[in-house]
């Protein structure tokens, strides 16, 4: 259903998402996520940009790392939403706790700007 | 009844004929002797005899061929029955003839013709029991043909019995004919000895036995009527003289014949006998095994019972069967061995570096023998072991022990491993059939789930000359996460709550009854939506585990002032239908859903709204279920969509408007399936 590649360059981990997430698949989201937190990158950029569909489930992933990110010091920003996802988040208010972007160079300058 | 009376019929109708009999022949032989005309006519002792044997015939046949639980040693010993009978009955007359001694009546022709009528009457009533006896046995396995040629010596004899009483010397080349033919036949007949083979070793002796008594009686009558018609014909030979029959002859035979056959066959088969009841054990143990699972309540017995089919069959002297557990230390059942010593000779293996009984995932059987040889003051000599496989994994290893050396053969070998197989399959479904249980417990655990739920939505909602409230909810599991409510705060407020736990399924239903705690609970308190809100949010954000959350909007209703607020947290957007503009919208205001920050910045997240509502407005509350459902292009149903549907029924009554709601929704995803949980609460104002 979902499928997560990795690309690092530049001390940033870029996570691109392919496809759905819905409850099942959001578990390959958290893994993706522990795991490049656990490899310590402090800079994660998430690629919105072939994410159909996320389920609630998959909006809990982002939500339950805010807390964790923000004790690390790690900074996460995701760009390239498109608008139903978009719209999941702001119904839900995940908006407001996460930093989103539209493309992939303004979510790099602030990923720069937020770890200085 | 019916066989009883046929059987009483027959015996009585033989008797009056033998009675007839004896009259005619001494009267014809009396007649004959005084050279006078007898006063009946001289065929009817032979025709009464014919009648005689008909009836016996018949007797025997309800008699013996239908009974049905007889087994073989049952007819054997009928027909030894029989001859005890006759040949006391026999030794009885004797006896009297030896007290009488030489007088006068004793040397009476006419009397010694009594005496050879009952003798020959008791004589052929024998060879009639046997002769049916044997159609039984040789008619055991039958086939077509067999009974085919049966019934043609059954006929030939008929008919030779016919013949017997038209042509009364034994001179006729027809005779001889007949003779020869039922000589043949009964030859063919008596090669039928199938039911030798399922006589075990003891039934062998007594069949031996009780064919020895049998051949003893024949002799006897054999003896006793030659001597008796020797003694007749030398007077005169018009009496019914049963040298002359070819009937009587053929039968006796007949009977002979197939008697030493069966005698010879089983005393040849005695040897061999125990292979066969092996072969019928190992059949027995076999069913017992794979029938163990519907009997046994455990898989234990099933162990004891391979164990014990195994030592049984290959004549072993010891065996033990190790299991491994993945929780626990390997369990080992023992059979004619202590656990001690079985442990001892693993442990010698495994010192030895033998590969095979302690291996467990060598899935080839192995004869370990020459590796025991080594351990002193063990008592076994051979060893061989057996993989106990389930669902193409090992679970064990059966290990057969013998005090000889070189104990096992190929064949023994091959039917262990038999057993070691259905052994495995029937502990695989008894496991199966455990895992179907417990799944089956698990479905019912979940309908008492559902029911549980069920009613924690409200039965009835709170109404008001203001507003009427109509709500519906479907989940996509068993149990869903969807909740919605109504409470009366005081006299003008209403609180209203639709709410929606992230993921689904169990997990979300005790979310979702949490809410309903937390709704109940903070209601009454006459509280501030937001400060509702930041409330609810401190108490779930301990409860939730990581990554769960509830979004909900929380409304007072105030018919006082006939204003509503409310509070969003996260949940979908209220679509309003405004009646005195005819137009309907989302309302756009932003919340955070519960659950998702632990601090206390969360009251910074959300915001209080109101607005006052007229006649003819309508509030439609919704789960993402329902705008997320999709058709089967995989298209969503949608904002637009949803919005359109209410505009659709605006002017009806708020059950009206939802039922026309799920409706679309359903004929829209095309299924009954639906793979989120729909919910929806329709609140008209009025």
């Amino acid at each position: 259903m979902v499928q997560i590649k990795r690309l690092q360059e530049e001390g940033i981990d870029t996570l691109a998402i392919i496809g759905e997430i819905d409850a099942s698949s959001s578990i390959e989201l958290d893994l993706s996520i522990a795991k490049s937190v656990g490899e310590g990158y402090k800079k994660i950029l998430v690629d919105c940009g072939s994410l159909e569909y996320i389920s609630s489930a998959g909006l809990g992933v982002f939500m339950s790392y805010i807390e964790e990110f923000s004790d690390k010091g790690i900074c996460m920003v995701m760009f390239g939403l498109n608008e139903k996802v978009e719209n999941n988040f702001n119904i839900l208010g995940l908006a407001d706790l996460l930093h989103i972007r539209n493309t992939k160079e303004e979510a790099k300058q602030l990923i720069n700007e937020l770890s200085v | 009844m019916r066989a009883k009376a046929l059987i009483r019929l027959t015996f009585l109708g033989s008797f009056i004929a033998w009675v007839v009999l004896v009259f005619s022949d001494v009267t014809v032989l009396f007649s004959d002797i005084r050279g006078l005309r007898p006063d009946v006519p001289v065929w009817l002792p032979r025709v009464m005899f014919d009648l005689y044997v008909l009836c016996l015939f018949y007797y025997y046949k309800f008699k013996i061929e239908k009974e049905e639980n007889l087994n073989f040693t049952d007819i054997l010993w009928q027909v030894f029955a029989t001859g005890l009978v006759a040949t006391v009955i026999s030794l009885a007359l004797r006896l009297v003839l030896f007290l009488l001694g030489e007088t006068a009546l004793a040397t009476n022709v006419l009397f010694v013709d009594v005496v050879y009528q009952i003798n020959l009457a008791l004589f052929i009533s024998f060879l009639i029991a046997a002769y049916t006896s044997w159609k039984r046995l040789i008619l055991y396995q039958k086939s077509k043909w067999l009974i085919r040629i049966w019934r043609v010596f059954e006929f030939t004899l008929l008919f030779a019995l016919l013949y017997d009483s038209i042509n009364t010397s034994l001179n006729g080349t027809l005779g001889t004919v007949i003779a020869v033919a039922l000589g043949v036949v009964g030859l063919i007949l008596s090669a039928n000895m199938k039911w030798v083979a399922y006589l075990n070793f003891k039934q062998k002796w007594t069949s031996l036995l009780l064919l020895l008594l049998a051949f003893f009686y024949l002799g006897y009558f054999l003896y006793t009527v030659t001597r008796l018609s020797d003694f007749i014909s030398i007077q005169s030979t018009s009496f019914l003289d049963f040298r002359a029959h070819t009937f009587s002859l053929s039968i006796f035979g007949f009977v002979i014949v197939y008697s030493l056959f069966s005698f010879l066959v089983i005393l040849f088969n005695l040897p061999t006998s125990s292979v066969f009841e092996q072969k019928l054990e190992e059949v027995v143990n076999f069913q017992r095994i794979s029938q163990s699972i519907q009997t046994e309540q455990n898989e234990e017995s099933v162990y004891n019972i391979l164990l014990e089919s195994s030592v049984s069959s290959v004549f072993a002297d010891a065996a033990w069967l190790e299991i491994k557990s993945a929780s626990e230390e390997d369990k080992l059942y023992t059979y004619g061995i202590s656990e001690p010593e079985a442990r001892a000779i693993k442990d010698h293996l495994s010192t030895n570096k033998v590969k095979g009984v302690l291996d467990q995932s060598v899935d080839k059987t192995k004869n370990l023998s020459k590796h025991l040889g080594s351990l002193k003051g063990a008592r076994f000599r051979s060893i061989l072991s057996f993989p106990i496989m389930v669902k193409g994994d090992s679970i064990g290893t059966l290990a057969i022990l013998k005090e000889l050396p070189e104990g096992f053969n190929k064949e023994m070998t091959r039917v262990v491993s038999t057993f070691a197989n259905q052994a495995g399959i029937s502990i695989e479904n008894f496991r199966l059939l455990e895992e179907a249980f417990q799944n089956e417990r698990y479905k019912e655990e979940l309908k008492i789930a559902k029911m549980v739920q069920k009613s924690l939505l409200p039965e009835n909602l709170e109404s008001d000359g203001d507003f009427d409230i109509a709500a519906f909810s479907q989940s996509a599991d068993e149990v869903g996460g969807d909740y919605y409510d109504t409470i009366r705060i005081n006299e003008n407020k209403v609180a209203l709550i639709i709410a929606d736990v992230s993921g689904k399924g169990t997990t979300a239903a005790f979310h979702m009854s949490q809410m309903k705690g937390i709704f109940h609970s903070l209601a009454q308190q006459e509280l501030e939506p937001t400060e509702f809100m930041v409330r609810a949010n401190q108490a779930l954000v301990f409860c939730l585990e990581r990554g769960s959350f509830i979004s909900a909007i929380y409304f007072v209703v105030d018919t006082a002032n006939k204003t509503v607020t409310y509070c969003r947290a996260g949940h979908c957007p209220v679509l309003y239908y405004h009646g005195d503009t005819d137009s309907s919208e989302y309302f756009k205001d932003k919340g955070a859903a519960l659950g998702m920050v632990k601090n206390k910045s969360y009251c910074k997240m959300i915001e209080v709204n109101s607005f006052g509502y007229k006649t003819g407005d309508i509030m439609v509350l919704y789960t993402d279920g329902i705008t997320e459902a999709n058709d089967n292009k995989g298209e969503e149903f949608g904002y637009d969509r949803l919005q359109q549907t209410l505009m659709e029924v605006r002017q009806k009554g708020a059950k009206e408007i939802q039922e026309h709601l799920i409706t679309k929704l359903y004929e829209y995803s095309g299924t009954k399936d639906i793979n989120d949980d729909y919910t929806t609460m329709i609140v008209k104002f009025g």
